[in-house]
């Protein structure tokens, strides 16, 4: 009897050994353990063993059961596994293709390097003004005190339209329109385009500025040094940036200044960007003349302000090492592409 | 204006080393350019004397001299033309270094040459030169030419502001190294001239408000072969001025020396007396340039008795000029008024030392100082009898020197910083001025050179300038704090230009000047303004709509090979009306060929109507999207069958479309173009969100399937179905059109999804069977449109 049941269990053994799929094992299962199966069969023809011998052959036989549904839940999740891997394998892709997705375009290198400044400014409580492009005289030259005649005229390449309409040649004039309608404390700053009637390799008819204004009770010039200085550092990620002032001069601010930054293309070393000096001239700025004041309405004696401004372009082509102002304006997709 | 570092030393010399003096000069507001030495790198080069010379005998052009170092003779070959006996000349020894070459023996033609006979530009003194230098003849022989010619020199350009004419001269930059370095200047100009002659001239000041004082001098029997001393001619070459001759470069040198510029006349040429006065109509006057002038009315002449003789402040005429053969010279200096300089040499094409100087301002004071210091000069090198100083000055005309109020504590509010009140003193007195103290501070009376200082603030900034701007420290201003205005019902531009580049669109920024054709080819029969002096007819005319050089832009990416093109701009557009100008931000996109980038997933169509269509909605769905209506548009820019107009509010905000074909053609454009362009004031205000209940039963979805009128608008019938009010109705939506074949009879296929759901119950079938015999009734009834057979 236990010899014959043990050929039984090598041989449920070899058949679940030998399935390869879940159907046939439990083909196996049902040729076993089915109603009809192996084990069942035997385990119904107990009855017909003799009382004394009946435990000892039933025990043989649930052994037998017991050992053969481990070999089939051992086979089971054996094939599963294989499945599983194959399916894996099956399902294996080229990771490096690129992924699906709307390709997206980008900001103009301007529009990225306005809104960096804004955002700066924009942290300190500065709010974003606006004026128009074609102004007239009164805004762009006569109110900044740069009256008819006067040398720093020269200097500006104005496109006329009339007498008396212009391209606004510079943002200052918003400085003029913002004052005009609002009380101190004033805190701006206007992005915009600008024009001057000149066009070569370093100079385009058209570019960008930002004009920065501030105008409270006790603002100094060392506040406004205190801030370039740190928007400087902040512009160009680079705690170590070196500034410096300088006088110089423009008819709507005194005093005035430039500020010069180190090199950031050697470092203040001394290359061809920076002429071999080590500074960059970044921006120009001052305490707002007092005849501006006068033109605007506001009382100089109680307040002092500060403006300055700053060449978008420049500020970009230095940021991101363009070395042609001219692009900015060809709009060639592949020089817009490598901002996006 | 370049000068020399030795002839600034001259006059004041600090302790500073030359790159310590140069950003002293810089910080101090006089912006140093760049920096070249006087003369090349050279060694072994002397004052050298041709003895004697004959013609090389085996070359006509070349001559073998005998030359003396004060030592020895030796031979040497030259090819200059100018080479004679006894010339002093720089000679170039054996064993000299010199910029291109290091001088050897070396046989000419089988003749030994030991040395070289050098040019001014073999020195680099002069970028090119006619024969070998000359030397005068009282050049010690044997002498280091370095020495000689003090050619260890730095040239210093500097940059100066308009403001700072005070500064365009020696004198002047001197007294700014003086007052920073509070050390006294060393010169003192102020000549005795022995005045051997008592002859005067006349002199009138017919515009004394342009020229209010003239001060001339007559100096007779001067030497015409006088030449001017290499001294003289070599502080002149570092300021970049060419020697000319003795009396023209001695003007030249007190322009550069004080700061006047002046002009020397050939005596003999004029006739009865000097007149300052403006120009007749059609007045001509040749100038020293050779150019001939027909001058305006509001022109400035220098003229006698008889005719002009130079144009005021800017150059002299040539006929009255100082010629080889002049033996008698009349000196000018005059003061002309700044307002009437500016701008005239340029309106006439010209810009010169004298007219620079002018415009920006002369020291009224300076004259008499300066025609003192020409004549001696004059005297000193070309001899000649000076007559009386001829002083006509309109005092009602001449520029008063302002007296500044400086408030000790408005220093401190308006540099942010404290200054000893001494120190202020000292600064100020360093710089020229006179100071007394009263209540509030200080009065003070600047220097007449510091014409620039008129106020309060400008007498700060020249503290400042003292203290050092580096020094003052950087500060951040107490602000009071508030919290910002944040609305949520604005768009801004940003956000828009986000959802566009999230689109797959690139940001163009193009000029808003365009070309007058394409600007009419784009927006036809608008009027347009025009610049009037315009950089090229190509940008002559302001944009009234920002497709013309997106176009452009769009042209230039196709020529290139761009197989896809996006690109959007945003800017102000130009457009006259009856009441002036408009200038109103607008917003554009163009968009041409393939539908994805080409790759792995790209789409094989071309972008279409509803493209551009999706890309304007997506931006208008940021503010409330319900407001605008497409309508059919007649813009006869735009394809008639592929366009809209965009309404909003009852009016026309903008368009979009595909470009009209025969559009395309004209552009050489050959594939379809789609565009949209709007006002972007329109489309900024948003409605803030509103929150409405959900409903807790489920929703139903029912489809219906039309034939319809091919002319009929799916708009419309989505309309017609939401004016049935119904509470159960949620939405409607299309999902498919179709116009194929087999729609017959000009009719196409419409289908709707309807969405219907109530708040209370969950709807029955009853309850959608009722909705939706009453929206085929309505639609059959309003437009012919019927359930499809099949």
């Amino acid at each position: 009897m236990s010899q014959e049941l043990d050929s039984l269990l090598q041989q449920a053994s070899q058949s679940i050994a030998d399935c390869a799929d879940l159907a046939a094992l439990d083909a196996v299962r049902v040729n076993y353990l089915g109603k009809k199966g192996e084990i069942t069969t035997r385990l119904k023809g107990l009855g017909q063993v003799s009382a004394e011998e009946r435990p000892a052959a039933g025990q043989a036989i649930n052994q037998i059961k017991v050992a053969i549904q481990g070999l089939l839940e051992t086979r089971k999740s054996a094939i599963s596994d294989l499945l599983i891997a194959e399916k894996l394998s099956q399902d294996t892709v080229d990771i490096t293709l690129p992924g699906r997705r709307v390709c997206a375009g980008g900001l103009h290198p301007v529009t990225l390097t306005m809104n960096r400044i804004q955002k700066m400014f924009g942290k300190l409580g500065f709010d974003v003004a606006e004026g128009p492009e074609v102004e007239d005289d009164f805004h762009n030259f006569e109110a900044l005190n740069i009256p008819a005649h006067h040398p720093a005229r020269a200097m500006h390449d104005t496109f006329y339209f009339d007498a008396h309409h212009l391209l606004r040649t510079h943002t200052s004039p918003v400085q003029i329109r913002v004052l005009e309608k609002q009380e101190p404390p004033v805190r701006i700053i206007a992005p915009g385009r600008v024009y001057r009637c000149d066009s070569d390799l370093t100079h385009t008819p058209m570019f960008h500025q930002v004009e920065g204004l501030l105008v409270d009770e006790n603002v100094s010039f060392s506040d406004l040094k205190g801030t370039l200085e740190d928007f400087l550092k902040q512009f160009f990620e680079d705690e170590n940036l070196k500034t410096r002032f300088r006088p110089s001069y423009f008819p709507f601010t005194e005093p005035s200044m430039e500020a010069d930054i180190s090199c950031v293309m050697c470092a203040g070393s001394g290359c061809r960007v920076c002429s071999h000096t080590g500074w960059l001239e970044i921006l120009g700025c001052g305490m707002v003349h007092p005849e501006v004041f006068r033109h605007a309405g506001i009382d100089n004696e109680k307040y002092t302000a500060y403006a300055f401004g700053l060449g978008v372009e420049r500020m970009a082509m230095l940021r991101y090492g363009v070395n042609d102002l001219r692009l900015f304006f060809e709009n060639d997709l592949r020089f817009l592409k490598q901002f996006a | 204006m370049k000068i020399s570092e030795n002839w600034l030393r001259e006059w004041v010399n600090p302790a500073a080393g030359t790159e310590e003096l140069l950003s002293q000069l810089t910080m101090a507001g006089l912006e140093v350019e760049g920096i070249e030495p006087a003369g090349a790198d050279i060694q072994g080069v002397v004052v050298g004397e041709v003895v004697s010379l004959e013609a090389h005998p085996n070359a006509d052009k070349l001559s073998l001299c005998q030359v003396s170092d004060g030592k020895e003779t030796v031979p040497v070959i030259c090819g200059a033309k100018n080479v004679r006996q006894g010339l002093k000349v720089i000679f170039a020894k054996v064993g000299a270094k010199l910029p291109d070459i290091n001088i050897k023996k070396a046989k000419l033609r089988g003749i030994e040459s030991q040395g070289m006979l050098c040019s001014a530009s073999e020195l680099k003194l002069a970028e090119s030169s006619d024969g070998i230098f000359e030397l005068p003849q009282d050049a010690p022989v044997g002498t280091n030419i370095i020495e000689y010619l003090q050619l260890n020199d730095q040239i210093i350009e500097i940059d100066l502001t308009p403001n700072r004419g005070d500064c365009l001269s020696l004198a002047g930059v001197a007294r700014e190294v003086s007052a920073i370095n509070n050390q006294a200047i060393e010169i003192e100009i102020s000549p005795e001239i022995n005045e051997s002659l008592t002859e005067t001239f006349p002199v009138e000041l017919q515009a004394p408000e342009a020229c209010s004082r003239y001060v001339g001098r007559i100096i007779r029997s001067i030497d015409p072969l006088a030449k001017t001393p290499m001294w003289m001619q070599e502080k002149l070459r570092r300021c970049d001025l060419r020697p000319i001759s003795p009396v023209v470069d001695i003007t030249n040198y007190v322009m550069m020396e004080l700061g006047q510029p002046m002009h020397g006349f050939d005596f003999d040429k004029l006739a009865g007396g000097i007149q300052v006065r403006r120009a007749r109509a059609g007045e001509k006057l040749t100038l020293l340039d050779q150019s001939e002038v027909e001058c305006r009315e509001d022109t400035l002449l220098i003229a006698d008795h008889e005719k002009p003789l130079a144009m005021a402040g800017v150059m002299g005429g040539l006929d009255s000029s100082v010629q080889s053969e002049t033996r008698n010279v009349f000196f000018e200096a005059a003061f002309f008024s700044p307002i009437d300089i500016a701008g005239k040499a340029r309106s006439y094409g010209m810009h010169t030392d004298s007219s620079h100087r002018f415009e920006r301002g002369v020291d009224s004071q300076l004259q008499l100082r300066a025609i003192q210091r020409a004549t001696e000069l004059l005297i000193e090198i070309a001899g000649g009898e000076a007559g009386p100083v001829i002083d006509c000055s309109d005092e009602n005309f001449l520029p008063k020197q302002a007296e500044v109020t400086l408030r000790y504590d408005r220093i401190k509010r308006l540099l942010g910083i404290n200054v000893e009140r001494q120190d202020v003193v000292q600064m100020l007195q360093g710089l020229g001025m006179q100071i007394a103290e009263n209540e509030a501070g200080w009065l003070v009376k600047p220097p007449s050179y510091r014409f620039d200082i008129n106020i309060e603030a400008d007498l700060i900034e020249e503290v400042g300038r003292m203290v050092g701007y580096n020094n003052i420290p950087g500060t951040r201003e107490a602000a009071h704090i508030r919290v910002d205005s944040f609305s949520e019902t604005k768009i801004n531009l940003n956000q828009i230009r986000d959802v566009l580049v999230e689109q797959g669109f690139h940001e163009a920024i193009t000029y808003s000047f365009v070309s007058p054709e394409l600007q009419a080819i784009l927006d036809p029969g608008q009027e347009t303004l025009p610049l009037s002096n315009p950089i090229s007819s190509d940008m002559s005319v302001m944009r009234t709509r920002l497709l013309p050089g997106l176009i452009q832009a769009l042209q230039h990416n196709v020529n290139r090979q761009q197989s896809r093109v996006r690109l959007f701009e945003s800017g102000l557009c130009f457009i006259p009306d009856d009441t002036g100008l408009i200038q109103r931000p607008h917003i554009a996109a163009v968009i041409t060929g393939n539908l994805t980038e080409e790759g792995l997933y790209s789409n094989p169509g071309s972008v279409d109507f509803f493209d551009i269509k999706g890309n304007l909605e997506s931006i208008l769905r940021l503010s409330s999207e319900d407001n605008y209506r497409f309508v059919r548009s007649e813009n006869p820019v735009l394809h008639p069958g592929q366009s809209a107009d965009i309404v909003f509010d009852g009016e026309i905000i903008g368009f979009l479309g595909a470009l009209h074909p025969s559009l395309t053609n004209k552009l050489n454009l050959n594939q379809a173009v789609f565009v949209f362009e709007i006002d972007l004031k329109s489309i900024l205000s948003a409605s803030l969100a509103k929150f409405s209940e959900l409903s807790r039963y489920p929703s139903i979805r029912r489809d219906i399937s039309l034939s319809v009128d091919a002319d009929i608008n799916v708009q419309t019938l989505i309309d017609c179905i939401y004016s049935i009010e119904s509470e159960i109705l949620q939405e409607v939506f299309v999902f498919d059109v179709y116009t194929g074949k087999e729609v017959r009879n000009n009719r196409k296929s419409v289908a709707l999804g309807l969405i219907l759901q109530d708040f209370s119950r969950t709807l029955v079938d009853e309850d959608v069977e009722k909705l939706v015999i009453k929206v085929l009734a309505q639609l059959k009834n309003q437009y012919n449109a019927v359930l499809r057979e099949n």
